[in-house]
């Protein structure tokens, strides 16, 4: 057996990672830390898929569920920026808000059998590269394509545009961005609404390309969490994000298949001999949860790591003596 | 009042305010304000603490909206009603705490904000012309480096190219030299002089009556919301004449201390090591010893171990070796409680964070060390009537101003928090003092109110040790004076008595760069 087929799934499952990661790295950047995630990716999922078995058309389904998901963001928006309350508690709100309205409108979804997926191709030439075209370029969904476009846009978006600028200006000194008469709220309620639009296409993109279906709160899996954590080891990087969301993607896939560690690290699968080690691997997401939530409430330790500044922290309009 | 009349007429006003008032909350920040800038010089706002220069400028740059009142830009009548409006008028400020985004380069953080340009941000094109324009004015500064790369002066010329990219014609300084070295200040004067050379206004608002009379070509000065002097040539009129319009009364300028009676020893300190927040040693052995009946001052270039050594003495710090003894009693590595049972003060750096709690009012903050004693403490419970007593008594003992004891202290300007801490600190009558910069950022009236304040707390006999960076101030109040570089004591010297101040001045500065006493001695004997 060939190991890039195990690759090329890989960044197939990474691409999942890949948008909801970027989704909230936008939100990170101008202050925002969503931890509903989880909760807009479940959304994503049940509302594309079931928008699919209705209309039989997979590209609304993708559009219904980023505009779902981007609707329900703006929940957390509206408690974190307008009523200024902790984003740690709503975030996490959000995510049980999500994950039981998907669970109750995607009841008997399970059963509604396949439905049209959105389409898989080869880009013609770029195959032809050795192996490097095999696991990227060939037999792979348009949403992964896409994906391997939104990571440069992004980046450049952040760090070469006018928007770009006061993106990250408004993450790191809000007031300051206030008084140059750049409107603090509305640029946060904007990428919060960003952040939930890619995490919709993330979950999207499980139900309609990489494993299509509807498997209740198991079709993400923790991949939400997955995906906050990701934004801290990419130190709020797009490019970085990219490696570690397409890592943990194929590191995903190894570890359900037999041959491949062996084929590709020299070693059997420990996983697949131990079935009680895939216990810790599941709860890697919790444990990424905590690592998040500690960082979250420390100062020091956000500034240590490069986070944005003003993450975390309501913006309140300066009074006198303050 | 004083108006100057003929000569000006010929000039052109390029900013009038007429009849400024603007209130806070039981504050009346100014009262129909008259102010008058004319086109290319440098106008000087004189004014102590909360007397309204900030809040009358805030309400020329756009920031605050006055109530009563109205601006004229080149004769025209105009109303702001966000920064924007007045930056399109041509009115910029720099603010004392800079609006910088510290993980962005200088040209980010002059783009900011601007429409131009509309999407992609082609950094180099605006580097370049960034440098081009810092050039023009004396205003060097690398367009690519990031802000928290540079230091604090720098940082002032970003913000003063910020304005000057925006175009404007009238830049607005608040306490600019605040925060500036003295080789600093004079490079800002330079600036703000080829930025009059080519046809910019400045309003150069401050409380230091020598930087202004350097500086500016005309002065203005507030008092507690009103205008004592409108206008006045700079080169007429004397620094006592300003200080005078500025406080309402003479300010004396030399403090007449009686001659020192100290006493018996009353705080020990006994060869102490420490750490800064760091980790870092940052004191190496510190001895000193002060009596009753005496200010002893420490000298020093910030960051040598003076914030350690109070915090040490006060019970904050725990100290690695070494000792503290008050009245015999070993005060260091145990409770602050222990410290203020046995008679100590602590008057800290940080008056907002440490000396007080913002949010709490004076009431609250007054009786925070006396609140387990009669008659604050009744069987056990707070009777809060006799803590608004106390309060009220206090308030006007000390001179207080505010219009109730209920105001949360954050409201109070630097010098009445002062005095607030000072209040609490000095009626626990303690036998020891430890007071930390009392008088940075305080105006004229302010200081010279804090520093009678620790005399009379000398003539009481209580021992005072008093931790400041203004020389000046160390030799007026002082009896000795011990000098710490490095977390070590380089020596100590007697004030007054055959020690000439410039002697004095000149021993302390060598000190203060790490040489011991005993060396400038020994050189002073061969030579």
């Amino acid at each position: 057996m060939d190991f890039t087929i195990i690759l090329q799934a890989g960044i197939a499952s990474g691409t999942v990672l890949l948008f909801a990661t970027i989704g909230e790295l936008f939100a990170e950047r101008s202050g925002v830390m969503n931890l509903g995630v989880e909760g807009m990716m479940l959304i994503g999922a049940m509302s594309a898929f079931s928008t699919t078995i209705a209309t039989g058309n997979p590209w609304l389904g993708v559009l219904v569920a980023m505009f779902f998901a981007g609707l329900i963001s703006q929940i957390h928006a509206f408690i974190v920026i307008t009523l200024q309350a902790d984003q740690v508690v709503s975030g996490l709100s959000l995510t049980f808000l999500g994950v039981g309205i998907s669970l109750v409108l995607g009841e008997g979804l399970s059963k509604a059998g396949t439905v049209s997926l959105l389409p898989n191709f080869s880009i013609p030439l770029l195959t032809l590269i050795p192996i490097i075209g095999k696991i990227f370029f060939t037999n792979q969904s348009v949403l992964v394509y896409f994906g391997y476009l939104l990571v440069p846009l992004s980046w450049y978006y952040i760090n070469h545009t006018r928007p770009g600028l006061h993106l990250r200006a408004v993450g790191e000194y809000p007031s300051a961005t206030d008084a140059l008469g750049i409107n603090v709220f509305r640029t946060r309620y904007f990428y919060v609404f960003i952040g939930g639009m890619l995490a919709g296409l993330a979950g999207a993109t499980i139900s309609l390309a990489v494993s299509p279906g509807w498997f209740s709160e198991l079709t993400t899996g923790g991949q939400g969490w997955i995906a906050i954590g990701l934004v801290i080891f990419a130190q709020w990087d797009p490019i970085r994000a990219a490696v570690g969301a397409y890592a943990f993607g194929a590191l995903r896939r190894l570890i359900l298949d037999v041959q491949g560690p062996l084929l590709l690290l020299g070693f059997a699968n420990p996983f697949y001999y131990n079935p009680y080690l895939g216990f810790f691997l599941q709860m890697l997401p919790y444990l990424f949860t905590v690592v998040v939530l500690v960082i979250g409430s420390r100062e020091a330790m956000k500034k240590r790591i490069g986070a944005p500044a003003a993450l975390g922290n309501p913006y309140i309009r300066g009074e006198r003596g303050k | 009042m004083t108006e100057q009349s003929s000569s000006t007429s010929e000039i052109p006003l390029i900013v009038e305010m007429r009849g400024i008032v603007k209130r806070f909350p039981g504050v009346l920040a100014n009262d129909h304000v008259d102010f008058k800038l004319l086109h290319g010089e440098i106008h000087g706002l004189l004014g102590e603490n909360g007397a309204g220069k900030s809040t009358l400028m805030n309400v020329l740059a756009g920031l605050y909206r006055q109530e009563v009142g109205t601006i004229f830009v080149n004769g025209v009548p105009k109303v702001f009603s966000s920064p924007r409006d007045a930056i399109k008028a041509g009115i910029g400020m720099v603010h004392q705490h800079f609006m910088l985004v510290p993980s962005q380069t200088v040209t980010e953080n002059i783009l900011l904000g601007l429409d131009e340009p509309r999407f992609f941000l082609r950094l180099p094109e605006y580097d370049s012309k960034i440098a081009e324009l810092g050039e023009r004015f004396g205003l060097k500064v690398d367009p690519r480096a990031k802000i928290w790369q540079l230091s604090v002066g720098e940082q002032q010329r970003v913000e003063i190219l910020k304005m000057l990219y925006r175009g404007v014609d009238v830049l607005i300084m608040d306490e600019p030299t605040a925060v500036l070295a003295p080789q600093e200040i004079e490079g800002l004067f330079v600036t703000l002089r080829a930025m009059i050379a080519q046809g910019k206004s400045v309003i150069f608002i401050s409380h230091k009556l020598q930087e202004v009379s350097a500086i500016a070509d005309r002065v203005s000065v507030l008092r507690r919301g009103v205008c004592t002097a409108s206008g006045v040539a700079s080169k007429g009129v004397s620094r006592q004449e300003l200080a005078r319009l500025m406080v309402g009364r003479e300010v004396v300028f030399s403090i007449d201390k009686k001659p020192s009676n100290p006493q018996g020893v009353v705080l020990e300190v006994d060869d102490i090591y420490a750490e800064n927040d760091k980790g870092l040693p940052a004191l190496r052995g510190v001895s000193l010893n002060v009596r009753a009946g005496e200010i002893v001052g420490v000298a020093g270039v910030a960051g040598n171990g003076q914030s350690e050594i109070s915090q040490v003495i006060a019970g904050m710090r725990q100290c690695k070796q070494g000792q503290v003894l008050l009245n015999g009693d070993k005060v260091s590595n145990r409770t602050t409680l222990f410290g203020i049972q046995h008679g100590m003060a602590y008057v800290p750096e940080d008056r907002t964070h440490v000396g007080s709690a913002p949010n709490l009012s004076i009431t609250d903050n007054v009786i925070m060390k006396n609140y387990r004693k009669s008659p604050i403490s009744k069987n056990g419970l707070l009777d809060m009537k006799a803590a608004t007593r106390l309060a009220n008594e206090l308030k006007t003992a000390y001179d207080i101003i505010v219009p109730s004891v209920s105001t949360p202290v954050r409201l109070l300007s630097g010098g009445n928090l002062q005095r607030v801490i000072l209040a609490r600190e000095i009626s626990g009558l303690p036998a020891f003092m430890v007071a930390v910069q009392p008088t940075r950022g305080l105006d004229v009236g302010a200081i010279e109110g804090v520093q009678r304040l620790l005399l009379a707390q000398r003539e009481a006999g209580a021992a005072v040790l008093l931790i400041s960076e203004e020389l000046e101030e160390l030799l007026s109040l002082s009896d000795r004076i011990y000098v710490i570089y490095e977390g070590k004591i380089m020596g100590e010297v007697k004030v007054g008595g055959e020690n000439a101040d410039e002697m004095l001045v000149d021993v302390i500065g060598q000190m203060m760069t790490g040489t011991p006493l005993e060396q400038i001695q020994k050189e002073g004997a061969v030579a």
